[in-house]
C-alpha cells in the first residue's frame, strides 16, 4: 500500500520542519523528491540525509517570476511532476486592528497566491498524464479561526476553497486536489512557547500531545498514493482531535 | 486537405475519441463533438504543442470549430 516508486514530487517549504518531514516520508515511500525552500543549506542537509533521488530547487515564493519557474524546473529535473505539495508558509501574526496592509499582503501572497501559481503550472503536465496529486498544507485555523491570525487564517481558508474548485475541474482527468490541515505540531515555533502555554494548548488536544511532522507527512503519503484516487476536494485534519470538523 | 488541417483533425480525433468523419470544418467542439470546457482547454494545449505556437486566451475563445482551429494555426504558421 501507498507505494510511490517511480513517482516524482515537489515539496515547497522543505527547509522547514513539516516540509522536511513530508519530503522524508514521500521519499521513504519511493518517490523522487524535489526539495524547494529559501534556505539552501537546510535543503542540502536534507538531500544529504536522504542520499539519492532528490533535487534541490531553492525558490523565494514571494517573487512571482521565481515561483513561475519552479514547476518547470522540477519537471525538467525529474522528467515530470506527479505530486505537488504546497507546504511553504509564513506568519505575520497581529491583532486585527493593528494588522498592516503589508503583513496581510505578504501572508496572502506567499501562502495562497504561490499555491495558486504552482498548482496552475503543475496542471498542464498532470492533465496530460491523466494523473496528478496536488496537496495543500493548510491549517486548523483556516477552519476555526484564531485570534491574531486574521491574515494567516484567511490564506489557509482560501487554500481550501481554491482546492475544492480545482478538484471539481480536474477530477475527470485523474488529478486529485486535497488539503491537509495540521493542528499544533512540534516545531521551532512551538519550542518557543512557555511550559504554561504548552499546557494550555495540550488541554485542547484530546490526544494529549503535540503532533509531529511525521503525523502530517503520513496524511500526505496517503493522499499522494494510487489508493487515494477516489478522495478529492477534501481536507484531512491532523490535529489530535482538537477540532472535530 | 492541408497538412495543418490533417494534424488538427488527428489531434481532435485522438483527444475527443470521436469518429474521423465527424471532424469536419464546421464541427463545433462543444455542440457537435461533445467536448466540455476542460476538453477545449486541453485541445488548445495540444495544438500549441503540435505546432509550437502560443495561443493566447482571447484567441482561444474565438476557436469554436475545427475550421476555426485550422484557420488560426495556418495563419500562425505563416507568420
Amino acid at each position: 500500500m501507498f507505494d510511490l516508486n517511480g513517482k516524482t514530487a515537489l515539496v515547497t517549504g522543505a527547509s522547514g520542519g513539516i516540509g522536511a518531514a513530508i519530503a522524508r516520508a514521500l521519499h521513504a515511500a519511493g518517490a523522487t523528491v524535489a526539495l524547494s525552500g529559501t534556505r539552501k543549506e537546510a535543503l542540502e542537509a536534507l538531500a544529504g540525509e536522504l542520499n539519492g533521488r532528490t533535487h534541490i530547487l531553492p525558490c523565494n515564493l514571494s517573487q512571482k517570476d521565481e515561483t513561475e519557474k519552479l514547476v518547470p524546473a522540477a519537471e525538467a529535473a525529474m522528467g515530470g511532476l506527479d505530486i505537488l505539495v504546497n507546504n511553504a508558509g509564513i506568519t505575520r501574526d497581529m491583532l486585527f486592528m493593528r494588522l498592516k496592509d503589508e503583513d496581510w499582503d505578504a501572508v496572502i501572497n506567499v501562502n495562497l497566491t504561490s499555491a495558486f501559481r504552482l498548482s496552475r503550472a503543475a496542471l498542464r503536465g498532470m492533465m496530460k498524464k491523466r494523473f496528478g496529486r496536488i496537496i495543500q498544507i493548510t491549517s486548523v485555523v483556516g477552519v476555526t479561526g484564531n485570534p491574531g491570525q486574521g491574515n494567516y487564517a484567511a490564506a489557509k481558508a482560501g487554500m481550501i476553497g481554491m482546492s475544492k474548485s480545482l478538484a471539481a475541474e480536474v477530477a475527470s482527468r485523474g488529478v486529485t486536489v486535497n488539503c491537509v490541515a495540521p493542528g499544533f505540531i512540534e516545531s521551532p515555533m512551538t519550542d518557543a512557547l512557555t511550559e504554561g502555554q504548552k499546557e494550555a494548548i495540550l488541554r485542547m488536544v484530546p490526544t494529549g500531545r503535540l503532533g509531529t511532522g511525521a503525523d502530517v507527512a503520513a496524511a500526505c503519503v496517503y493522499l499522494a498514493s494510487a489508493e487515494a484516487a477516489y478522495v478529492t476536494g477534501q481536507t484531512l485534519h491532523v490535529n489530535g482531535g482538537m477540532a472535530m470538523i | 486537405m492541408s497538412d495543418v488541417a490533417e494534424r488538427v483533425k488527428k489531434i481532435v480525433v485522438e483527444h475527443l475519441g470521436v469518429e474521423a468523419d465527424k471532424v469536419v470544418d464546421k464541427a463545433n467542439f462543444i455542440d457537435d463533438l461533445g467536448a466540455d470546457s476542460l476538453d477545449t482547454v486541453e485541445l488548445v494545449m495540444a495544438f500549441e504543442e503540435e505546432f509550437g505556437v502560443e495561443i493566447p486566451d482571447d484567441a482561444a475563445e474565438t476557436i469554436l470549430t475545427v475550421g476555426d482551429a485550422v484557420k488560426f494555426l495556418e495563419k500562425a504558421k505563416a507568420a
